[in-house]
């Protein structure tokens, strides 16, 4: 059996190692082949604690068996020698990779611009990157190009070598925006803005999904992503340009009915400012934006008057002087003016990730 | 008898059986100090449920949801009210654990009686509290703010309501049976919950009200 | 199930029925005629409870089960117990593993899909809850109620009618879950139910409500069960047992009920709150009016991550005690093993971000959490070398709780190495929700918690029952498990690899279905292992005269093997007294003797049926809270309440064993040790 247990080990190491066919070791894109490198490094380090761990395993289980009556010594419970040594190795195993976990996090984190294209060619600092806004709905993906002024649902393309900047946000649930073969996961929430930093280097029709569970039709969050070169995207972009619908407010709304496996349909045309109402949770007419809200709140809250009309306050965070309309919406507060003022200067000017519980969203 | 004692190896060898009858009593023992232990753990555990609630009035006591904030609601004044008879409850729960220290049952069960009617007088001006604002429409559901300051208000409230609720029903108990060990323990350990409770709205009061109203 | 895809919210089949002033939820439609699979399976187990309880009122058993058992305040009992939930819920939780794997290997093949994927999502969310709640954490409670009282020489738990209750509290739970399989349904949320997806907009049915209520209602009788097990362990250890004689399963015990009380009430407070955003319209994880739903992630997974720990730290306080028994020689490093128990227990709790790694926190966090998840295997290391070196010139005899231990070494390690690399955030990038971090968990949880608890029932059944288990049946169980465990996880490991996402229902193309069929075919050879597992018990109470021993069968070390097999309900007639680690091992050195005569009355506590009515009328109002039906919710609280006071003013709780009867039991099964 424990033959059988080795064999299986050496057969998963030898898997892992060769990753053939293994899109997460092997991808086409470069941050996910640093990903995947990563994961090979990794694995190396802790082979060199876990080989001796599992040899010693087998070897003093036969050697030291009651019927082979090798050295017996029932009182032999110490040794500070050895007892360095199997704290320190493993310590120091840890340390290297903690170093490595500390310098490929940061090289590899997702908010980052891309620090190049590839191994052998470096970011082009004329090009900027493509910036693709992306909505997770029940149970669709949806694309806007604020470039091209354009919005996919369940296909989106790129242009080999030219890095992606996604925006991703969710009308729904929590989600999960993953291409294997392009960059690691990240999560799309509701209210919500998260950033994703990649790159496609080879020409192809990669997949992309959910890799988050949201609900019952999760399995069929499928798309395909063209990387195509600049003519090809061109097309693909005219393509869309030709279709007869265009994403306005009423369209979202109907497209944001849960459905399962919606078939890709393209947008000629975006509505402006459709990111940040979807961003916003108001794309429906009657809701207040939640930077509106925020705006209120960070001012000292609606009164007992948003309890009823909270419409009042709408397009406040977008106004030229948000404190001094809020004055006149609120003149009881008029006495403690410069409090909230000074409160408002303490907001942080931009998203910040780090304390992205209380403050991602009134960063706006 | 937290740490047992190490037992002297006798010079005759081992003893490796207690025979005497003491360890019997000495279990005795431990059941009273194991009862206070155990319940302080209680405490810490629930002291952890409300340290969560704490932590989410941090991250929400400020999603006003553009409807009403702290200034909007609170009566001060009224508040200040329900905090002394919390407070004064604690005061007159001291006076009775110390006639029972001086086997004064009858004392001590008229200042016990005190507290519950202080604690009973807290209640009602909670329960006002909560319908004025229901009236209000400030409801639970009104904002994330109004959520966690109705759940963490409440939670402390329903931890008041049962201590009161535990109060009677030792009241009858000593009634009952006297001042036996026993009871001696209950009216310790809800001495420990009591003072716990006036502690969590110290908590409550500074972090929730004052804060809530001055900033 | 037709109608659902048409209902508009689409998360669930429930549309928000109206409810009615006295039946609430309740209707005819609660009851799954329309699923010809959970119909049958439903007729099924109401036909095997019918003709169980049929045959135990037959046999007029129940008042024994009531006196001896139900209403039993004897910490082994109620472990005996613990155990026997745990094995029901194990099967339980192991045939929806079986239609999972069924599932994803006929639909990956493209042959069919057996179930519609809101089934599917239900089996899975409550294939993790049960394997997590209603396995796992009875057995590990099982074992520690039955094993550290007698570890330290103690008569009982602390508090024997808290422990009863926290039983049933426990069992309520499972009534409840099991109760979901049949009327209604269960939650298709995925094991921790994240917000939004979880809230009532999402999730409007009843299956969600189940899932709270019956996590409620177990986590607090988990909590009093940690509570009561710490005090036991501080206040009742026999003259002599100092912190550093204390038998390393003990320590271990210590250990996790420390952490059982310091986390459990953050899973009861986050429950709460979803509960209330779900019963009384707040917004603590909305979407909307200023709700957060990553604060309950967090929140869980500050409750999720020592819950880890919880399960494993006894598990390897299981193996400290077998490895020296079995190669018959002192623990290797006790001091050290003791050292890592109480770092991971501190480290268990700086580490709970790495769950969500993905959720877009900064690089600077992200790796603060990945290397602090990474010191814990430093101190886990550790302790699978003070294994290496206990058996190390050692005398190692491959007894079944050995073979199991050994199974657990390779299995672990392999599982712990999986586990660091997903603690680096960058490759957690790509391998994060995959079948790969499936298999990691998997790989950890089986190939430690499922063997640990093999292992630890093959050693300590001769001590509860007096007799051996059968050793081929129990090879059987060890290589269907282990051979099982490598051929149903290592192609999901290859399948994470290759992208696959976890929680999959249906597939677009064929291409992975050759390793979803090695899966199926390795969860096959570990039902071979389950239903070998149910045969060697069987086989061995058949063979129960055979396979008798005495009180020390393995030649073992602590002083749970200083009594008779099984032990008698005081535990022991004289408190023994403790000079050295490996108490039971020291006192055979010198040659120890249990005195003949002199027996002194022995205080117990006597019976109660509080714990198991005032559980049942808890059930009552989960089950009523479920299915909003308010009156009888209000009623069972109010019964629950009233007997819960009622019991209080029950001073007479506690009774004198007379010497002669504890002589008489003392002499019947006297030297242990033969």
């Amino acid at each position: 059996m424990i033959k059988k247990c080795l064999l299986s080990v050496s057969f998963f190491s030898l898997i892992v190692l060769s990753g053939c066919n293994l899109v997460v070791l092997n991808p086409t894109g470069d941050v996910a082949a640093q990903q995947g490198d990563l994961i090979i490094y990794a694995t190396v380090l802790m082979l060199i604690v876990i080989i001796p761990v599992l040899t010693l395993t087998v070897f003093f289980a036969l050697k030291y068996r009651a019927a082979n009556e090798a050295r017996y010594e029932p009182d032999w419970d110490h040794s500070v020698s050895l007892e360095i040594v199997i704290w320190a190795v493993p310590l120091a195993i840890i340390i290297c990779l903690a170093g490595l976990t500390w310098v490929a996090t940061h090289r590899l984190d997702p908010y980052a611009d891309l620090t190049r294209i590839s191994e052998t060619k470096p970011v082009d600092p004329n090009v900027t990157p493509l910036q693709v806004q992306v909505v997770a709905m029940d149970w669709k993906w949806l694309f806007i190009y604020p470039e091209y002024d354009i919005a996919t649902v369940n296909e989106m393309a790129t242009i080999v070598d030219r890095p992606v900047e996604f925006k991703l946000t969710s009308t729904t649930v929590m989600n999960a925006f993953y291409v294997p073969d392009m960059v690691g996961m990240i999560y799309a929430m509701a209210g919500m803005e998260t950033e994703l930093n990649g790159v496609l280097n080879e020409p192809g029709t990669f997949e992309g999904f959910a890799s988050h569970y949201s609900g019952d039709g999760f399995s069929q969050m499928r798309f395909d992503v063209h990387a195509l070169d600049q003519r090809g995207f061109d097309a693909w972009v005219a393509q869309a340009r030709g279709t007869p619908q265009m994403l306005d407010r009423e369209t979202f709304v109907e497209l944001d009915a849960p459905t399962k496996g919606h078939p890709v349909t393209f947008y000629s045309a975006v509505e402006e400012d459709m990111w940040e109402r979807i961003l916003n949770m108001c794309v429906g007419e009657d809701d207040l934006c939640m930077h509106d809200m925020m705006m209120v709140d960070a001012m000292g809250g609606g009164g007992l008057e948003g309890l009823y009309n909270r419409e009042l306050y709408r397009g406040l965070c977008t106004a030229d002087d948000p404190a001094a309309l809020f004055a006149i919406l609120r003149p009881d507060l008029s006495n403690r003016m410069s409090e909230i003022e000074a409160a408002i200067a303490l907001l942080p000017p931009q998203h910040d990730a780090l304390s992205s519980a209380t403050s991602q969203v009134r960063g706006n | 008898m937290s740490t047992p004692a190490h037992p002297t190896i006798p010079e005759n060898g081992f003893d490796f059986y207690d025979v005497s009858a003491a360890h019997v009593d000495h279990a005795e023992h431990d059941h009273e100090t194991g009862t206070m232990l155990g319940f302080w753990i209680y405490l810490m555990s629930d002291c952890l449920i409300f340290g969560i609630l704490f932590a989410i009035h941090a991250v929400l006591g400020q999603s006003y949801a553009a409807g009403p904030a702290p200034i909007d609601l609170f009566e001060i004044d009224k508040i200040l009210l329900a905090t002394a008879f919390l407070l004064l409850s604690s005061i007159t729960y001291g006076f009775a654990v110390i006639n029972m220290q001086q086997k004064n049952a009858s004392a001590m069960m008229i200042w016990l009686v005190v507290t519950g009617l202080f604690g009973m007088g807290f209640l009602v001006m909670e329960v006002l509290e909560f319908e004025h604002l229901w009236h209000l429409g400030a409801g639970p559901g009104a904002s994330a703010f109004l959520s966690s300051f109705w759940v963490l208000v409440g939670t402390h409230g329903l931890h008041v309501t049962s201590g009161v609720i535990w109060l009677v029903v030792l009241l009858v108990q000593i009634q009952k049976h006297g001042l036996t060990p026993a009871n001696q323990r209950r009216v310790l350990c809800l001495s420990l919950f009591w003072h716990f409770l006036d502690l969590i709205w110290i908590g409550v009061f500074s972090f929730v009200y004052l804060t809530g109203v001055l900033l | 199930m037709a109608t659902f895809t048409e209902t508009a919210a689409g998360h669930s089949s429930d549309a928000s029925a109206t409810v009615h002033w006295f039946w609430g939820k309740l209707g005819w439609d609660i009851f799954p005629f329309y699923d010809p699979l959970i119909f049958g399976t439903f007729i099924m187990t109401m036909i095997l409870a019918v003709s169980v309880a049929g045959l135990v009122l037959y046999k007029g058993w129940l008042p024994y089960l009531w006196r001896e058992w139900l209403t039993s305040v004897d910490h082994k009992k109620i472990g005996i117990m613990y155990m026997i939930l745990a094995v029901v819920m194990l099967v339980r939780g192991f045939a929806d593993a079986v239609i999972m794997r069924v599932h994803q290997a006929l639909a990956s093949a493209g042959i069919l899909e057996l179930l519609p994927s809101y089934h599917y999502d239900q089996l899975f969310t409550v294939h993790g809850v049960i394997m997590i709640f209603f396995v796992a954490m009875p057995f590990i409670t099982g074992f520690m109620n039955y094993i550290m009282p007698l570890q330290i020489g103690a008569r009982d738990v602390a508090f024997p009618f808290l422990n009863n209750f926290s039983f049933w509290l426990t069992m309520s739970g499972a009534v409840l879950i099991m109760i979901s399989l049949f009327v209604g349904e269960f939650a298709a949320t995925g094991w921790l139910a994240f917000p939004p997806l979880s809230g009532l907009e999402f999730s409007p049915g009843v299956g969600m409500d189940y899932y709270l209520w019956s996590l409620n209602i177990a986590g607090i009788g988990t909590t009093l069960s940690g509570i009561n097990l710490i005090v036991t362990i501080v206040k009742m250890r026999a003259p002599g047992m100092t912190w550093m004689r204390l038998p390393i399963f003990t320590w271990s015990s210590l250990v996790t009920n420390i952490l059982i009380v310091a986390s459990f009430p953050v899973l009861t407070a986050t429950l709460a709150l979803l509960t209330a955003d779900r019963y009384l319209g707040t917004h603590f994880f909305t979407n909307e009016m200023g709700g957060n739903p990553m604060m309950y992630i967090n929140l869980i997974w500050i409750w999720g991550h020592p819950e880890v720990y919880i399960l494993i730290m006894p598990i390897f306080g299981i193996f400290s005690e077998i490895v020296p028994t079995f190669a018959r020689k002192r623990l290797f490093g006790y001091a050290s093993m003791v050292y890592a128990l109480c770092v991971i227990m501190i480290l268990s709790y700086l580490v709970w971000l790495h769950h969500f790694f993905t959720m877009g926190a900064g690089a600077d966090v992200n790796s603060f959490f990945g290397i602090t998840t990474m010191i814990i295997s430093i101190p886990t290391g550790a302790k699978l070398f003070n294994w290496l070196f206990t058996m190390y010139k050692g005398r190692i005899e491959f007894e079944l709780p050995m073979m199991w231990t050994l199974a657990f070494m390779v299995t672990f390690t392999i599982g712990g190495m999986t586990g660091v690399l997903l603690a680096v955030p960058p490759a957690d990038y790509v391998l994060h929700n995959s079948l790969f971090l499936v298999a990691h968990f998997h790989n950890v949880i089986i190939g430690g918690v499922v063997f640990g608890v093999f292992a630890g029932i093959t050693y300590w059944w001769p001590k509860a029952f007096g007799f051996h288990m059968d050793k081929f049946w129990g090879k059987v169980s060890l290589f269907g498990w282990v051979v099982g465990f490598y051929l149903a996880f290592m192609p999901l490991y290859i399948l994470g690899l290759m992208g696959v996402t976890r929680r999959l229902s249906q597939f677009e193309d064929t291409f992975y279905a050759g390793y979803f069929f090695a899966a199926a075919l390795g969860v096959g050879l570990i039902g071979l292992g389950v239903i070998a597992f149910i045969i060697q018990i069987a086989v061995s109470i058949k063979n129960r005269d055979k396979l008798a021993c005495g009180g020390d069968p393995w030649n073992g070390r602590t002083l749970e093997w200083s009594t008779s097999s099984p032990p008698p309900y005081y535990n022991f007639a004289f408190s023994p007294r403790v000079y050295a680690l490996d108490a039971w091992h020291h006192m055979k050195e010198h040659g120890a003797t249990a005195p003949k005569d002199g027996f002194v009355p022995i205080h117990m506590p006597k019976n109660t049926a509080s714990g198991i009515v005032i559980s049942s009328f808890m059930t009552v109002m989960g089950f009523a809270l479920i299915w909003h039906v308010w009156w009888l919710a209000a009623l069972g609280f109010a019964a629950s309440l009233a007997w819960g006071i009622g019991h209080t003013f029950n001073y007479n709780r506690d009774y004198y064993v007379p010497a002669n009867q504890v002589a008489e039991i003392e002499r019947a099964n006297i030297s242990p040790a033969e």
